[in-house]
């Protein structure tokens, strides 16, 4: 099954540079393998398919599937209730630190299909886990759907880290073809618990995900980083909830938006701060680039306030790469293609810092990648 | 090694905005060259046309690098043949590490001109010790380029790209400008330890002072688009004491 | 279930509009445009239903649907005693409405003066503009205004007049044991060159739970600039929902500064068209909301051509169960390079009960423009408080202190000075009221 990762060019087979990452894959939703479970199991640690773990471990499951995201949620978590076939589980028991980052793979391969797997990482009681999602579809001339859920449960004091990089194939630059990718992804953070959410979204034709956190626990935290692209004829309509109900809770969201070709970028976020939450605080930065002039940046971002100590903060800007930028890049020997990466990918840094250092190198080439043609 | 010939230009967006009206220059290898001139005669203009700053539009006239004409060159381009320009006011890219970035301009140079690409750990040698010897605080240095740095702490940054690039022809943008004395001095320094038979410096300034720590071989008198004057180190002093009110009709 | 609400809101009105006494126009352009409106809100009815429904997402129209109201009223003003309750000046050019209609008694030898034109709708032929910048069929209100209005006024300001006196409005709601539904309706032209300040207010002489549905169109001319002023003070029951449309031709400048408290649901609907190149516009508002009160601020600006520069700046200030909304946009479309767009919305949340939902919102097309916006919402900052307290401040008059301080930076935009000093009395008049319905500040 590996050697198929190989053929196909996912970068699994890197996965001896990655030292230390347990992978598991999930082709068409169907999980075909998982490494390293050995070793992550000598620590109480549960990383599978769903399919395993509905047979081996049915308590964990019934216990928190669709706590989070309850069928009733969207038409598309909905969809996925119906008929998702397999995924990925994980649960890291009470104490325990993760030492690897776990990592699955997604790809649709068949022409004209959907994939509508189903995530659900628990952390247990003080534990940390950092994960990896990476996604790529094959070009396609018809398109996909992926309509994923992704549901976190993070038990009292305990940190989930959850990084996603995006190249869902996203049609051709007529705009045919490309992954419909509309997912669901949400977590809940328990007393002092933390969950943050880092994206790299480049690809799929149309992309709807607002990545959430329920800060249900007093002093739960939460965050979301993401740099959206939309090149050509891509849509993306991205941003995140942060629904403050317990005291002293946090939310900061940092979201870059770069709009290309005729690519339109929105980003819709909500914050609510619920009676009950005293002191919660959000701090949010929009920060859109505009490539060429056929392009589009939407910011819409709703704050509703219920608690009179609420501090929240919400800062935007809208800018292009300027010219004296470019001038001053090239007159030190870069070419205008390099400049116009190394400003972007500058103007993202804040974002994908916050990625593991891999997934960083392949966020900022993916960023080149998508790019290409779109500036000059 | 420079020549410039008959150069006219205007602003690209205006172009009833006439900068240079015929204006010639020539550099030999190993020159130090200073402009001199008062507000507005086109000294900076001068410096960003030769290294290609889209913004201006050349109407008239030749530029030569090394026998070869560079006016439809980019300026990326201008730069693997050997060219600097030490910006006035140089740029802020957010995000964007000096490290990286001059990383990424030798790596350009050496593809663009067939040569071996330095590797990492060469260049954090050279580097560390640029940073050193042209006396960065090294803390800035891990942040973005020139965002957040002073313009005396820019001015430096484009001394350190100035001494890692290694130029052929190094132009320098009213580098002394808004600068305090020890600075003006490390700037000197930096200028004078780059200075040899091969690389040759084109200087635009407004003040005599920075010629007390660099001295030039040629002085020119640029007003109204022209080089109206030109002669040795002398002609800036008596710039300094009398001004320009002569040359300007 | 929709069918009942959507029969509820629309039966009243059809009552009222088939009983109404049908004035006639000289321009029968008129009647065109009210059949239009009327057509239009018998498909649509009130927004009652927010769900998905994105401009009545937060505010509930339910109290003003369940209302009975009546169009007919006695008009019996003593207006010298009202003055007093009023923005007024003897400085201004005063302009007075009642129960929706213009009243020439009390409005100054008004009609023609050397500067300003003003003529009654009924009798003047429409200028081609009227009602195209707040269509028959723009929003559920405006067709309510376009099919009930009666007697409205037409102003022009002809070209190249700096027009001396202020323009003031006075929209009266008169006594009544019922609750009244007017329907203000006023158009204005600038002319190249010309300059004019403008205000509005509105007030209530009853304390029913009326309903006034004011329409304002603005067009101007090039260089021409407006200082327009709205400030809504009508009773606590009552619902206000205005609607006031700008078109800005080249290198105008328009700026509007509203005051909007009272009413029980008041809706500030304002919308500047930057239609041409090097205009600017900018929009600011106070909003002081308590008890059950709802007030909703849509503020949008659309950028069309180059070289435009606007502003919103909102600030607002909750106590009691109150509720208040900040929705503004600006739409950068492709051709307006060079747009400088700047929004911003901070609230200052008095007691716990209070709720804001701001949505400072940014649609752009066009890639050389610097658009930046924000939002703040908290309350007082504690620092802030305690540093009054050691210099000797009491804890309520540091309150007072603190909530006037955030008002001042709106209100300063008043600049009329009797005006300003109309509006500094009244709030001093209301901090009081304001702190004691916070439950908030210096309680932790």
């Amino acid at each position: 099954m590996l050697e198929a990762f190989d053929k196909l060019g996912i970068p699994l087979h890197e996965r001896e540079k990655l030292a230390g990452v347990a992978v598991d894959a999930v082709f068409d939703s169907v999980s075909v393998a998982t490494t390293f479970a050995d070793k992550l199991a000598e620590l109480g640690i549960i990383f599978c398919s769903f399919t395993e773990a509905v047979q081996n471990h049915p308590d964990l499951v019934r216990k928190y599937l669709g706590s989070v995201v309850p069928y009733t949620d969207n038409f598309y978590s909905c969809l996925n209730s119906a008929v998702f076939s397999d995924g990925s589980f994980t649960y890291i028991p009470p104490g325990v630190k993760c030492p690897m980052e776990l990592m699955t793979y997604f790809r649709i391969n068949t022409e004209g299909s959907g994939q509508f797997e189903r995530t659900l990482i628990i952390a247990d009681k003080n534990s940390y886990v950092s994960y990896l999602e990476g996604c790529t579809a094959p070009m396609r001339k018809s398109s996909q759907l992926h309509a994923a859920v992704v549901e976190l449960v993070a038990l009292d004091d305990s940190e989930i880290k959850y990084s996603t990089i995006q190249n869902w194939f996203p049609g051709t630059k007529d705009g045919q073809g490309g992954v419909y990718n509309f997912v669901t992804k949400r977590g809940r953070a328990d007393r002092s618990a933390k969950i943050s959410w880092t994206q790299v979204e480049t690809g799929s034709a149309i992309t709807w995900k607002y990545p959430s956190v329920i800060l249900k626990g007093d002093n739960s935290v939460g965050e979301f980083f993401s740099v959206a692209l939309a090149n050509n004829h891509q849509q993306a309509d991205t941003g995140t909830k942060m629904i403050h109900i317990g005291k002293n809770t946090k939310s900061t969201i940092v979201s870059k938006g770069i709009s290309a070709g005729k690519g339109n970028n929105t980003y819709r976020g909500s914050v609510q701060i619920m009676p009950k939450a005293e002191n919660a605080t959000n701090h949010t930065q929009c920060d859109s680039l505009l490539i060429g002039d056929k392009c589009g940046a939407h910011t819409v971002p709703y704050i509703e306030v219920r608690n009179p100590t609420a501090r929240l903060e919400h800062e935007a800007s809208t800018s292009k790469v300027s010219d004296d930028q470019l001038f001053y890049l090239m007159s030190r020997g870069l070419s205008e293609e390099e400049a116009h990466h190394m400003i972007i990918t500058g103007w993202s840094r804040d974002v994908i810092k916050e990625l593991p250092f891999e997934f960083a190198v392949e966020a900022s080439q993916l960023l080149k990648v998508s790019l290409e043609g779109a500036v000059g | 090694m420079l020549k410039v010939k008959n150069l006219h230009a205007c602003v690209a967006e205006n172009k009833s905005i006439k900068i240079l009206n015929g204006l010639d220059l020539y550099i030999r290898k190993g020159e130090v060259h200073v402009i001199m001139g008062p507000n507005g005669g086109g000294k900076s203009t001068l410096a960003n046309i030769l290294m290609g700053r889209p913004s201006y539009e050349i109407t008239n006239g030749e530029v030569e690098f090394n026998g070869k004409s560079i006016l439809d060159l980019a300026p990326d381009a201008r730069s693997h043949l050997g060219m600097f320009l030490a910006f006035q006011y140089p740029v802020e890219v957010p995000g964007v590490r000096p490290w990286q970035f001059l990383k990424a301009s030798l790596d350009a140079k050496a593809e663009a001109n067939r040569e071996k690409k330095i590797s990492v750990r060469e260049f954090t040698k050279i580097f560390n010790q640029k940073v050193e010897e042209v006396g960065i605080n090294s803390n800035l240095i891990k942040r973005s380029l020139n965002e957040g740095f002073s313009g005396g702490e820019k001015k430096r940054n484009e001394i350190l790209q100035l001494q890692i690039i290694n130029p052929l022809l190094a132009i320098m943008d009213e580098t002394d400008s808004g600068l305090d004395i020890d600075a003006l001095r490390i700037i000197s320094d930096g200028i004078n330890s780059m200075r040899s038979n091969q690389r040759s410096f084109l200087i635009v300034t407004h003040y005599q002072r920075l010629l007390n720590y660099v001295k030039p071989d040629f002085v020119h008198i640029l007003v109204g688009g022209m080089i109206v004057d030109s002669g040795g180190p002398d002609l800036a002093l008596k710039i300094e004491n009398s001004g320009y009110k002569d040359y300007i009709k | 279930m929709p069918d009942i609400f959507f029969s509820h809101s629309i039966d009243q009105f059809n009552i009222l509009f088939n009983n109404a006494k049908k004035k006639s126009f000289f321009d029968s352009k008129v009647n065109e445009i009210k059949n239009i409106a009327w057509d239009y809100f018998l498909s649509t009815g009130l927004p009652l239903h927010r769900r998905g429904n994105e401009e009545w997402k937060y505010t509930n129209l339910n109290p003003l649907s369940e209302t009975k109201f009546t169009i007919d009223a006695d008009i019996d003003i003593d207006f010298s005693s009202i003055t007093k309750l009023i923005p007024f000046s003897d400085n201004w050019h005063n302009i007075v409405f009642i129960n929706g209609n213009y009243f020439s008694k009390l409005s100054e030898n008004s009609t023609k003066t050397n500067d300003i034109n003003i003529v009654p709708l009924s009798s003047s032929k429409l200028p081609d503009e009227f009602a195209t910048l707040a269509n028959p069929d723009l929003s559920p209100f405006t067709a309510l205004n376009t099919a009930f209005f009666s007697e409205g006024i037409i102003i022009e300001i002809p070209d190249n007049n700096k027009v001396s006196k202020d323009l003031n409005i006075v929209f009266l709601t008169s006594q009544s044991s019922e609750n009244l539904a007017t329907f203000p309706r006023v158009f204005l032209k600038c002319g190249e060159n010309s300059n004019l300040n403008f205000i509005e207010s509105y007030i209530n002489l009853s304390s029913g739970n009326n309903l006034t549905l004011p329409v304002v169109e603005i067009v101007q001319s090039k260089n021409s600039k407006i200082n327009h002023y709205r400030i809504q003070l009508e009773n606590k029951k009552s619902f206000n929902i205005g609607t006031t449309r700008i078109e800005q031709k080249e290198n105008s400048n328009f700026n509007s500064t509203t005051f909007s408290t009272a009413a029980l649901i008041g809706r500030n609907d304002l919308h500047v068209l930057l239609q041409e190149p090097h205009s600017t516009c900018g929009l600011y508002g106070l909003y002081i909301t308590s008890g059950d009160q709802q007030q909703d601020n849509e503020i949008s600006t659309t950028h069309v051509k180059h070289d435009c520069t606007s502003k919103q700046f909102y600030k607002g200030i909750l106590s009691g169960r109150s509720k208040a909304v900040f929705s503004g946009k600006i739409l950068v479309e492709k051709d307006a390079q060079k747009t400088d767009a700047d929004q911003k919305d901070l609230n200052l949340l008095l007691s716990r009960d209070c709720e804001v939902d701001t949505k400072p919102s940014l649609e752009i097309y066009a890639d050389d423009v610097i658009c930046a916006h924000g939002a703040t919402a908290g309350n007082v900052d504690m620092n802030t408080l305690f540093y009054l307290q050691t210099r000797g401040l009491d804890l309520e008059t540091a309150k007072e202190i603190l909530i006037r301080g955030f008002a001042d930076e709106i209100l300063d935009r008043f600049s009329p000075k009797d005006l300003h000093c109309f509006l500094s009395d009244y709030i001093d008049d209301i901090i009081p009221e304001l702190r004691d319905q916070s439950d908030t500040i210096g309680t932790f």
